[in-house]
C-alpha cells in the first residue's frame, strides 16, 4: 500500500521520469536468507501475517509440512520443505523461505500496465501499491519467481513488501526481527554480500564445497538473497530457478513489440489520411448512376 | 415523381445485419481502446472510457465475449459472400489501380472485393485468436499455467494489433469509398455505387429484380 | 539445565538427542546457531526421525525409540576403551576410585536385591564400602576390582558398536563417527553440551537414559564447564518453576521432600535428609536441610509453627504412595475419587490412554477446570463423533469452568530452563470474567477456611492456622508471593560471629539462603529462590545484559537460582590448583584468597582449591557419582530395558531373562498391563511428539497457528507406505491395543526402516496437537493410542515408544 516515505526509482507503466534528485545515502538494502541456518519454524510466516494484518484460510494437510501449501494474497511468504538424498546417501531437508525476491530488474514491474501499481524504491524494494492495481495479473506473468498473487476478494495483486513501511522508518522487516535463529538478516546489499561470504566460508569448512550466494544476475541481482549449501543446484530448493530471467515471451511482449506495433497502427492511419488527401475519395458520380440505369434498361 | 430525381437503390444489408454490424463495431472499438490502455502507458488514459483501469480490466473480457458472439453471427451470415474466387487474385494484381481510384482497369467485382474478403478472413482468424488468448488472460475465471498465460498475452497482443490495423483499413475504406457507409446505415446502396464498385454483384441483383 | 541457554554458544560439540530443540525450543536454539557460526561448533542429532533440528545438523543418526541407553552406553564403552576421558577431572571430581560393597552384583540383567513379586529392589547392597572412620574406601590407582571405574568398565563392556547397531538400528559407521566427535571433547579445553527433553524422559527407563548421558559428560569432564553440562530443555514456560516450587505429589518447595508414612516424627524425617559427609572435608550442603525446612514451615504457618509443635510437622501429609498423574487416573477409573481440579491442565488430551481417562472423568462427581480456553477435558462429555464417541446422557459429572487469565495478562515471575527467574509485566487486560489463578485460589481458600471455621471438621488446624498475611486476602499480589518465597527475617537477626551486630531487621527481606536459620527466626517459601527479592528489591526484574567476559554470563539480567549462579558445579571448571581448565572460557578461578570470576562460585568462597573439598557440594561424597547408590529405582548403573510395548518381545541384551525384558522396577497397574499390545498384532513402533507450529492442545484455538499447521497427520516412511499401498496425503487409520485415530498420511524419506536383530522395524511418527476442540481441523487425541505406564522413578508416561498398526483408512 502506498503508505511510503521512500524515494521511488521506477514506476510501472510510466514513461515520464520519476523524481531522482535525492540520492539516499543508505543505498540499496537487502535481506539475506541463510538457508543453512533456517529451522523451518515458520515464525517469519506468522510475523508477516501479524505485521501485515493478514489471515489466510485454515487449510488442509496434503502430506507435506508446507502450510499454507503455496503463496497466497494472505501468505506473502511460505516455507518450502524439500527432502533430498545427497550422493553420499545422507538425507538433507532443504527448507527455503519463499517470497518476493525484490529483483533489481523486476519482471512484475515491467509487465504491469497500471501506472504506479508497482514501484521500485531507491533502496531496491519492489512494492505493490494496490490502490493503483487494476487486477490484470500481468505481474504474475512477468515474475520469474512466480510470486504475486491476485486476491479473489478485491482482485488486486499482493506480495511481500519487504516491509517497506518498517524499512522507511529504520526498522528491519518483521520476519527478520522474528527469526529466532538469525537465519534472516537485513542490511545494505553490500553488508549482506559480505556477511554471506563469511557464511559460505563456514559452510565450505563443513564440507559443502558448492556453498554460495544466490543473487541471480539474470534479473540484475536481487534484494532478497539466499545463502545455499548447494548454490550449483538451486532447483533442489523446491524449484528455485537456476538462472531466472524475465521470460523471453514477456520481454518481447513488453519490449520491442510495443513501440513497433504502435508505430505500425499509427502508420496505417497516416497512410489512410495521406491517401485521402492525395488521391481523394472513390466517389460514385451521376454518370455512374446513369450508366447503371442504362445498363438495366438495355437489357 | 421523386423517383426520377433520386437514384435507384439496391438493398445490401438488412436491418438485423446492420444492427449486428454496429454492435460488433462498437464493442470492438471499446475493446480496442481499453486494450490499448493496457497495452501501452501512453494510452492508459483511454481506460477512463470504461470507468478507469480497474473497470476497464473487469469489463474488457465480457465485452470481448459479446463482441465475439456477435461477430461470429455476422461472419456466419456473410461467409458465403466472401468465398474466394479466381478473379479475386486477378483484382489484387491491379492493386495500384485500386489505390488510384482507377476502377475501370479492374476485373469486375462481386458483392465484395478481394481486399474486403481478405480483411474478412483476417478478422475471423484474429477474433478466434483473441477469444482463445483472451480466455488465457482472464484471471477472474481461468487460471492456466504461467507459460500458457505468457504465450496468451503475446498472442492476444499480436491478434489485437492485426485486428486493429485491419479495422483501421476497414474504416478508412468506408470513408474513402463514398456511399459505403450508407450501406451499413440505411441498408441500401445506389445503383451507381453498385455498378461502379461491385459490378458483378449489381448485374446479378438487377437481373433478379427484372425477372 | 546445569548451564543456561546463552551458554550453549560456548560449546564445541552439541548433541541433540532425546529432544528436538529446533522445533520445541526454537528461540533457545539460536544459541546453537551462535555456537556453530562463531565457534565452529558441530551439531549432532540422534532421533528416530530426521527432524528440523537434524536439518541443520552436521551429523544425523537414526535410533530406535527407547534404546538410548545402548547408544550412550556404547559411547561410554568407546571412551573407556580408547581412554578418551578427562583424567584429572574424573580422578578428582567423581567417584571412580570409590570401592563398592562386595554384595553388590549384576547378573542376567538384574542387580542384587531384586524382588520379582513386588517389582522392587532391596537397595542395601548398592553402596560404597566404608572404612573404620566411617568414610568411603577408595583406591586412587583405580585398580581395585570393585572400584567404580572397574565395575563401570565391566558393565558397559557389553555395549559394543555391533550391539548398538543390532539394538538401536544405528549404522556402526555413524555411531563411531559420533563417538569420535564426542571424544574430541575429552581434552580440558574442548566441551560438549547435551540438549534433551522428552525423547529421553518419556520412557519407562527415562531417568536412567538421562543418567547415562550425565555419566558420559562426566567422563569427558564436561559438567560444570561453560559450554558443557547436561541440559534439560523444559516444557511449559514455567514448568521449571513448577518443579522448583514442589508441585509434584512427593515434593515440597526447593526439592525438599514430603515425609512418607514411616516418618511420623520430625527428627527422624530430618535425619534422613541431613546428609553427613561421606569423605573428609566435604561440604555436603544438605546438612543445612533443617534450616530450609523450618523456614518453609514458618512461611506457611507463621506463628502457629513453633519449636514446641515441631514446626507444625504434623500438619504435613505423610505419603503412603506417589500420587502422580497415572495413579490419579487409576484411582478415578476405580471410582475412588470424587472431584478433580484441572488448573491449566488438559488431562484428557495430555495423559496416556484416553479411554481410561475418559472413564475416570465420567466417574467423578465434579470436575473443576480453571483455564482461559475451552479444552477437551472441559468438554469430555461432548459427543464429537468418531474422535470422542461418548453418550452424554450417561455422564453425570458436574463440570465447573472457571475462566482464568493467561500469563500475558498478569505480572509475575517465570523460571526458564536455565533457572532464571524473570519477572514479567502484564501485557493486556484479561477479557470478560477471567480472573487470575491467584485470585481464584485465594477465594477458594477463604471459603474453605470459612467453612472449617464454622463447622470444624476432622483436622481443621492446618487450614485455620495457615498464615495468610496479604493486604487483600481475596487477591494476594504477585509481589507479595514473590517476597514470601524469597524469604524474610521474622525477628532481628544477630550476626552469629558477633551477636551484638544485627544483620537483618525483623521483616527485612533476606539476601539469600545462607541467612536461613532453623530456629524459627526466618521464613522462606522456597529456599532455592531465596534472595530473588532481596533487601535491595526485586532482582528478577533486572535487565542489564552486559556480558563483561563475553561468554554469556550476564549476571545482571534477572536472577538465577541458586544464589544467582548461572552454571551449576562451576568449581569443576577449574583444575586442582583452581585454574580454569580452559583459559579461553574462564568461569571461576582461585585468586589466592577466594574464588572469583564470571559466575557466582558453586563452592565455599574462601575454601582453597587444594583442601580436598570436592566440587559437587550437594553430594555427601563431594564428587559426582557414576555409581548412583540407592538413588535410582532400577540400579546404580543404567542398563537397557525394552519399552513395555517392545517390537522384539525380549531384551536383546538378556534374551533369556523375561523379568529383564522391560524395566523390572517400573510400577504397572494390572489393568494397564492387560492393555499392552503385542508386536504380532501391532507391528509398527510409534512415537509421539510436538511440532514447532503448535503448543500442545491450546494453540489449535489460535488462528495463526491453525493456519500454519491446520490438520492432523502421521508421518510414515516411504518403505512402509509402499508396503501398505498408502499414497502421500491419503488418510490412514492407526490403532493400538487401546484405540485408534485417523489422520492424513505424510509419507517421508525422513523416517527410514531400521534393521533390529535382523528384522525390519518401521517407525510411525504421531504429532500430539489435535483434538476435538478449537478452530484447527478437528482431529483425534493422539493419546487415544498411548500406554499407561511410567518411568520407574518419576512416572513420566511412556509416550515415546509403543506399538501400533497402520492401515488405509
Ligand atoms: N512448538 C512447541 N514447543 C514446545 C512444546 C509444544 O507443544 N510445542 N511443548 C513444550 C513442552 S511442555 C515440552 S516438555 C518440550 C518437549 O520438547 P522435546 O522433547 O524436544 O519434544 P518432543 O517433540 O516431544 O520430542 C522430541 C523428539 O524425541 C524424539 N524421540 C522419540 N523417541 C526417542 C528416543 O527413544 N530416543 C531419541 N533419541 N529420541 C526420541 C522424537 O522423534 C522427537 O523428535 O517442548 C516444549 N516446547
Ligand atoms: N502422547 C503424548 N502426550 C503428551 C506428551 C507427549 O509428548 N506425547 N507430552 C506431555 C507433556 S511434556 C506435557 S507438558 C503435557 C501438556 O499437557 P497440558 O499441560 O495439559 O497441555 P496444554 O495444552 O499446554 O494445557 C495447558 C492449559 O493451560 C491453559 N492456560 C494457559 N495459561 C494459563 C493460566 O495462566 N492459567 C490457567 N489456569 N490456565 C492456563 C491453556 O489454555 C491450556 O488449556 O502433555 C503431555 N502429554
Ligand atoms: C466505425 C467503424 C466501422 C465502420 C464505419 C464500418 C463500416 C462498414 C461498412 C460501410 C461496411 C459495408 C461495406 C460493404 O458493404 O462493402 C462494412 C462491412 C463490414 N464490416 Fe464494418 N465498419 C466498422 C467497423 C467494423 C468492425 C469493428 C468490424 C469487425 C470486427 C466490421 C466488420 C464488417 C464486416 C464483416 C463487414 C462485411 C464485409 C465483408 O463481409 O467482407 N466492421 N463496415
Ligand atoms: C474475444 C474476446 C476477448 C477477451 C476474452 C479478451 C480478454 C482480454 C483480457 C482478459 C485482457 C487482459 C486485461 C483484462 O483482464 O481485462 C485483454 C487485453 C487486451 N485485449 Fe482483449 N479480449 C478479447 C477481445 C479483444 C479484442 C477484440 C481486442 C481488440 C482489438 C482486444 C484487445 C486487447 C488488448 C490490446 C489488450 C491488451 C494486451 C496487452 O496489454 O498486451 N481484446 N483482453
Ligand atoms: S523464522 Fe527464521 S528459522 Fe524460522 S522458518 Fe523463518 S527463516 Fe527459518
Ligand atoms: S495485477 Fe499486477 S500487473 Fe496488473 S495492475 Fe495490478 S500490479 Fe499491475
Ligand atoms: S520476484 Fe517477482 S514479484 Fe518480486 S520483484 Fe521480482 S519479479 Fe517482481
Ligand atoms: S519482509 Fe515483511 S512482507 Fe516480506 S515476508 Fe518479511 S514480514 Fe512479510
Ligand atoms: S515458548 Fe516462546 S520464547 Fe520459547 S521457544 Fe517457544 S516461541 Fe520461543
Ligand atoms: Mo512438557
Amino acid at each position: 500500500m502506498a503508505l511510503q516515505s521512500l524515494d521511488i526509482k521506477r514506476r510501472s507503466a510510466t514513461t515520464s521520469p520519476t523524481p531522482s534528485v535525492r540520492e539516499p545515502s543508505v543505498g540499496a538494502v537487502a535481506k539475506l536468507i541463510d538457508v543453512s541456518k533456517c529451522i523451518g519454524c515458520k515464525a517469519c510466516q506468522t510475523a508477516c501475517m501479524e505485521w501485515n494484518d493478514l489471515r489466510d484460510e485454515i487449510g488442509t494437510n496434503i502430506g507435506v509440512y508446507d502450510n499454507p501449501a503455496d503463496l497466497t494474497e494472505h501468505s506473502w511468504t511460505v516455507m518450502r520443505f524439500a527432502e533430498y538424498e545427497n550422493p553420499q546417501g545422507d538425507l538433507e531437508w532443504l527448507i527455503r523461505k519463499d517470497g518476493c525476491m525484490h529483483c533489481e530488474d523486476p519482471g512484475c514491474l515491467k509487465a504491469c500496465p497500471s501506472p504506479g501499481a508497482i514501484v521500485q524504491y531507491a533502496n531496491g524494494i519492489v512494492d505493490f501499491h494496490e490502490e493503483n492495481c487494476i487486477g490484470c495479473g500481468y505481474c504474475v506473468t512477468g515474475c520469474p519467481f512466480n510470486v504475486p498473487r491476485l486476491s479473489k476478494k478485491d482482485h488486486k495483486a499482493y506480495k511481500c513488501t519487504l516491509c517497506s513501511d518498517r524499512v522507511a522508518v529504520g526498522q528491519e522487516p518483521a520476519c527478520v526481527k522474528t527469526c529466532p535463529t538469525g537465519a534472516i538478516e537485513f542490511g545494505t546489499k553490500e553488508e549482506m554480500k559480505e556477511h554471506a561470504q563469511a557464511r559460505i566460508a563456514d559452510l565450505k569448512s563443513r564440507g559443502y564445497a558448492n556453498a554460495g550466494l544466490y543473487d541471480p544476475a539474470g534479473v540484475g541481482g536481487t534484494h532478497v538473497m539466499y545463502v545455499l549449501h548447494h548454490a550449483d543446484q538451486p532447483t533442489l530448493y523446491s524449484g528455485l530457478p537456476k538462472d531466472p530471467q524475465i521470460s523471453p515471451t514477456v520481454s518481447l511482449w513488453k519490449g520491442v513489440a510495443k513501440p513497433l506495433s504502435m508505430a505500425a497502427m499509427a502508420l496505417a492511419a497516416l497512410v489512410g489520411f495521406f491517401h485521402y488527401m492525395r488521391v481523394g475519395p472513390a466517389e460514385t458520380s451521376e454518370e455512374d448512376e446513369h450508366r447503371a440505369e442504362k445498363e438495366v434498361s438495355h437489357e | 415523381m421523386s423517383e426520377t430525381t433520386r437514384p435507384r437503390t439496391l438493398p445490401r444489408y438488412s436491418a438485423s445485419e446492420r444492427s449486428n454490424h454496429w454492435v460488433v463495431a462498437i464493442t470492438f472499438i471499446l475493446l480496442a481502446l481499453s486494450g490499448l490502455a493496457f497495452y501501452h502507458p501512453a494510452f492508459f488514459f483511454l481506460s477512463d472510457l470504461l470507468g478507469g483501469g480497474y473497470w476497464a480490466r473487469v469489463l474488457h473480457p465480457y465485452i470481448g465475449v459479446v463482441f465475439f458472439v456477435c461477430f461470429a453471427v455476422l461472419a456466419l451470415r456473410l461467409a458465403r459472400h466472401n468465398a474466394w474466387e479466381a478473379k479475386d487474385a486477378q483484382w489484387l494484381k491491379h492493386f495500384p489501380d485500386v489505390l488510384a481510384n482507377r476502377e475501370e482497369h479492374l476485373p469486375e467485382v462481386g458483392r465484395y472485393n478481394a481486399l474486403q474478403k481478405a480483411l474478412f478472413y483476417v478478422l475471423v482468424l484474429s477474433a478466434v485468436g483473441l477469444l482463445l488468448s483472451g480466455i488465457g488472460l482472464w484471471r477472474a475465471w481461468f487460471s492456466l499455467p504461467v507459460g500458457v498465460v505468457r504465450a496468451a498475452a503475446l498472442v492476444h497482443a499480436a491478434c489485437a494489433f492485426v485486428a486493429i490495423t485491419s479495422i483501421i483499413v476497414h474504416i478508412y475504406a468506408a470513408i474513402w469509398v463514398k456511399g459505403s457507409v450508407r450501406a451499413m446505415t440505411r441498408g441500401d446502396v445506389t445503383w451507381g455505387w453498385a455498378w461502379r464498385h461491385h459490378r458483378a454483384w449489381f448485374r446479378q441483383m438487377v437481373k433478379g429484380a427484372n425477372e | 539445565m546445569t548451564n543456561h541457554w546463552v551458554d550453549i554458544k560456548n560449546a564445541d560439540i552439541i548433541l541433540i538427542m532425546g529432544g528436538n530443540a529446533a522445533e520445541a525450543h526454537p528461540c533457545g536454539f539460536k544459541w546453537v546457531t551462535e555456537a556453530k557460526a562463531h565457534r565452529g561448533a558441530k551439531l549432532i542429532v540422534v532421533d528416530p526421525r530426521f527432524t528440523r533440528s537434524a536439518s541443520v545438523a552436521d551429523v544425523y543418526a537414526p535410533i530406535r525409540t527407547g534404546t538410548d541407553i545402548v547408544f550412550l552406553g556404547g559411547v561410554i564403552r568407546y571412551l573407556l576403551e580408547k581412554d578418551q576421558i578427562q583424567h584429572e577431572y574424573v580422578r578428582n571430581y567423581t567417584d571412580l576410585s570409590f570401592i563398592v560393597r562386595e554384595d553388590f552384583s549384576f547378573e542376567n540383567g538384574l542387580f542384587s536385591g531384586y524382588d520379582a513379586e513386588k517389582r522392587r529392589y532391596d537397595k542395601s547392597s548398592w553402596d560404597y564400602e566404608r572404612g573404620e572412620d566411617g568414610y568411603v574406601k577408595t583406591d586412587p590407582t583405580l585398580q581395585h576390582p570393585r572400584c567404580v571405574y572397574q565395575l563401570m568398565k565391566q558393565h558397559y563392556a557389553r555395549y559394543t558398536p555391533e550391539t548398538v547397531e543390532r539394538v538401536c538400528g544405528t549404522p556402526q559407521a555413524k555411531f563411531l563417527q559420533i563417538c569420535e566427535m564426542l571424544a574430541s571433547t575429552a581434552p580440558a579445553n574442548r566441551v560438549a553440551t547435551i540438549l534433551y527433553a522428552l525423547g529421553w524422559a518419556q520412557h519407562s527407563i527415562g531417568a536412567q537414559i538421562i543418567r547415562t548421558a550425565a555419566m558420559m559428560q562426566l567422563l569427558l569432564g564436561n559438567i560444570g564447564m561453560p559450554g558443557g553440562g547436561i541440559n534439560a530443555l523444559r516444557g511449559h514456560s514455567n514448568i521449571q518453576g513448577l518443579t522448583d516450587l514442589g508441585l509434584m505429589s512427593n515434593l515440597l518447595p526447593g526439592y525438599l521432600t514430603l515425609p512418607n508414612e514411616a516418618e511420623q516424627e520430625l527428627p527422624q524425617y530430618l535425619a534422613a535428609r541431613t546428609l553427613k559427609p561421606l569423605r573428609p572435608n566435604q561440604m555436603s550442603y544438605w546438612q543445612n536441610y533443617p534450616k530450609f525446612f523450618v523456614s518453609l514451615m514458618k512461611a506457611w504457618w507463621g506463628k502457629a509453627a513453633t519449636a514446641e509443635n515441631n514446626w507444625a510437622y504434623d500438619y504435613l501429609p505423610k505419603l503412603d504412595k506417589l500420587y502422580d498423574l497415572l495413579q490419579v487416573v487409576e484411582l478415578m477409573a476405580q471410582g475412588k475419587m470424587n472431584g478433580y481440579i484441572c488448573q491449566g491442565f488438559n488431562p484428557l488430551a495430555a495423559a496416556p490412554n484416553k479411554a481410561k481417562v475418559l472413564e475416570g472423568l465420567a466417574k467423578l462427581k465434579y470436575l473443576v477446570v480453571m483455564d482461559p480456553l475451552a479444552t477437551e477435558t472441559s468438554e469430555f462429555w461432548r459427543n464429537a463423533g468418531e474422535s470422542n464417541p461418548v453418550d452424554p446422557s450417561k455422564i453425570q459429572t458436574e463440570v465447573f469452568r472457571l475462566p482464568t487469565t493467561c500469563f500475558a495478562e498478569e505480572d509475575g515471575s517465570l523460571v526458564n530452563s536455565g533457572r532464571w527467574l524473570q519477572w514479567h509485566w502484564k501485557g493486556a487486560e484479561p477479557p470478560g470474567e477471567a480472573r487470575s489463578d491467584i485470585e481464584i485460589m485465594a477465594e477458594l481458600f477463604l471459603r474453605i477456611r470459612e467453612r472449617y471455621r464454622r463447622e470444624g471438621g476432622a483436622f481443621p488446624a492446618p487450614i485455620l492456622d495457615l498464615w495468610w498475611p496479604y493486604a487483600n486476602e481475596a487477591n494476594p499480589t504477585p509481589e507479595e508471593l514473590a517476597k514470601e518465597y524469597s524469604g524474610k527475617a521474622l525477628v532481628d537477626l544477630p550476626d552469629p560471629k558477633d551477636p551484638a551486630r544485627i544483620v537483618r531487621r525483623a521483616g527485612e527481606q533476606l539476601a539469600g539462603f545462607a541467612e536461613l536459620r532453623d530456629d524459627g527466626s526466618t521464613a522462606c517459601g522456597c529456599w532455592i529462590f531465596s534472595g530473588s527479592w532481596g533487601p535491595t528489591g526485586n532482582l528478577m526484574a533486572r535487565r542489564d545484559n552486559s556480558d563483561p567476559t563475553g561468554i554469556g554470563q550476564t549476571l545482571g539480567w534477572s536472577w538465577a537460582w541458586p544464589a544467582n549462579r548461572r552454571i551449576l558445579y562451576n568449581r569443576a571448571s577449574a583444575d586442582l590448583q583452581g585454574r580454569p581448565f580452559d583459559p579461553q572460557r574462564k568461569l571461576i578461578y582461585w585468586n589466592g584468597k577466594a574464588w572469583a570470576g564470571a559466575d557466582v562460585p558453586d563452592f565455599k568462597v574462601d575454601e582453597p582449591p587444594d583442601s580436598g573439598m570436592g566440587p559437587f557440594i550437594m553430594n555427601p561424597e563431594g564428587v559426582a557419582r557414576f555409581f548412583a547408590r540407592a538413588g535410582m529405582a532400577e540400579g546404580p548403573f543404567p542398563e537397557h530395558y525394552e519399552p513395555f510395548e517392545t517390537p522384539l518381545g525380549y531384551n536383546p541384551l538378556h534374551p533369556k531373562t523375561p523379568a529383564a525384558t522391560s524395566n523390572p522396577a517400573a510400577r504397572v497397574f494390572a489393568r494397564d498391563l492387560a492393555d499392552m499390545g503385542k508386536v504380532e498384532e501391532f507391528p509398527h513402533v510409534a512415537t509421539t511428539y510436538r511440532l514447532t507450529e503448535h503448543f500442545h492442545y491450546w494453540t489449535k484455538n489460535v488462528r495463526l497457528n491453525a493456519i500454519v499447521q491446520p490438520e492432523q497427520f502421521v508421518e510414515i516412511g516411504e518403505a512402509l507406505a509402499k508396503e501398505l499401498g498408502i499414497a502421500n496425503g491419503e488418510r490412514v487409520k492407526v490403532s493400538s491395543k487401546r484405540g485408534y485415530i485417523k489422520a492424513v498420511a505424510l509419507v517421508t524419506k525422513r523416517i527410514r526402516p531400521l534393521t533390529i536383530e535382523g528384522k525390519t522395524v518401521h517407525h510411525v511418527g504421531i504429532p500430539i496437537h489435535w483434538g476435538f476442540v478449537g478452530i484447527a481441523k478437528p482431529g483425534f487425541l493422539a493419546n487415544t493410542l498411548t500406554p499407561s505406564v511410567g518411568d520407574g522413578n518419576i512416572q513420566t508416561p511412556e509416550f515415546k515408544s509403543f506399538l501400533v498398526k497402520v492401515e488405509k483408512a
